[in-house]
């Protein structure tokens, strides 16, 4: 795996977030580490910061993180788990203003070329259908 | 933390027991202009502070709000783990006691409204917890010899004035002028939890 920029998926659904990443896999490839996360604390719909920060751990290279999230709740708990990480990893992790699946496709598609991170959040965030 | 550490643990008590008893309220208020997870979002964090109330009460203030705030942010789940959790985590940032007059707990309730402020990116009149939090905070920075009557009464109005803002921030924000006429579940959350610690200290008195 050449170094690429990684995406994580934020869904207050475990099966949305999952799907999303299924998506990626098939129309983008394997070259780029995509996490899926969703789910609240006991399991049920809704977001946890918990999950979030171990799929950021999970992630995470230098060449950075872009998150893709659905409601609400999943940007105000990603910036949480952002701000939990290390000082000199957080600069490398934004969260991408784009509907969720396909802002993730884009961005995939993006860090597979290894562009650099704002280049992928932008793809995410031009894409309009 | 000595008396604080008894007093704090009062409050955990309180606040656990009337987050508990108004979990169905509470849920009911957000399906009808949120996602309906409210109240057990709110009661699995509050139930986590229970369990850790001894540990709590034995730390100082402000390593105690910082271990409770960061057990809401863990457990809590939806955006109101992140706001309350940071709101308590800013309480204790910059005391290591408990707030020994109005003025000092309107200095602490205003460092937690920067955090939920931040936090949010939001402010009053968007029909969130701010518009309760603000207007206590700000009636106990501008007036002395106020009493926890009064501080119940401006929670009480503050509240009910929610019912007339439509919501810009949040899930009820997708409504837009439908929001009109409901109260906000974190406001209410917020008024629950003001007047639970007021019972607190009306015993304590």
């Amino acid at each position: 795996m050449t170094d690429t920029v990684s995406i994580v998926i934020v869904s207050h659904s475990k099966l949305v977030a999952e799907g999303t990443r299924e998506m990626v896999r098939q129309m983008v490839g394997d070259e780029v580490k995509v996490i899926a996360c969703g789910g609240d604390p006991a399991g049920g719909l809704g977001t946890n910061v918990g999950d979030i920060l171990k799929a950021l751990i999970e992630a995470y290279t230098p060449k950075g993180i872009a998150i893709c999230v659905d409601l609400g709740g999943a940007e105000t708990n990603s910036e949480m788990a952002i701000e939990m990480m290390g000082q000199a990893q957080q600069k490398n992790i934004v969260i991408c203003d784009a509907a969720i699946v396909e802002g993730a496709i884009m961005a995939a598609t993006e860090a597979s070329s290894g562009a650099s991170l704002e280049e992928v959040k932008q793809a995410a965030e031009d894409y309009h259908s | 933390m000595g008396n604080d550490g008894e007093l704090f643990g009062q409050i955990i008590a309180a606040t656990a027991e009337v987050i508990e008893g108004h979990k169905d309220y509470l849920t009911k208020l957000d399906q009808t202009i949120g996602d309906g997870d409210h109240g057990i979002n709110m009661s699995r964090g509050f139930s986590a502070l229970l369990e850790k109330k001894d540990e709590l009460s034995a730390l100082n203030f402000d390593e105690a709000c910082k271990k409770a705030g960061m057990a809401l942010v863990m457990t809590v789940g939806g955006a109101s783990g992140p706001l309350f959790g940071s709101a308590l985590m800013a309480f204790g940032k910059t005391r290591s006691i408990m707030p020994r007059s109005s003025a000092d707990l309107a200095a602490m309730l205003q460092d937690g409204i920067d955090a939920i402020k931040s936090r949010g990116k939001s402010d009053v009149g968007a029909k969130t917890m701010l518009d309760v939090l603000v207007p206590v905070a700000n009636l106990l920075r501008d007036y002395l010899n106020i009493g926890v009557a009064d501080v119940r009464q401006a929670t009480d109005a503050a509240l009910e004035a929610t019912k007339a803002i439509e919501a810009t921030k949040g899930r009820a924000a997708f409504l837009g002028k439908r929001s009109i006429g409901h109260i906000d579940p974190g406001a209410q959350t917020v008024s629950l939890l003001i007047n639970s610690v007021a019972d607190v200290l009306e015993k304590k008195q």
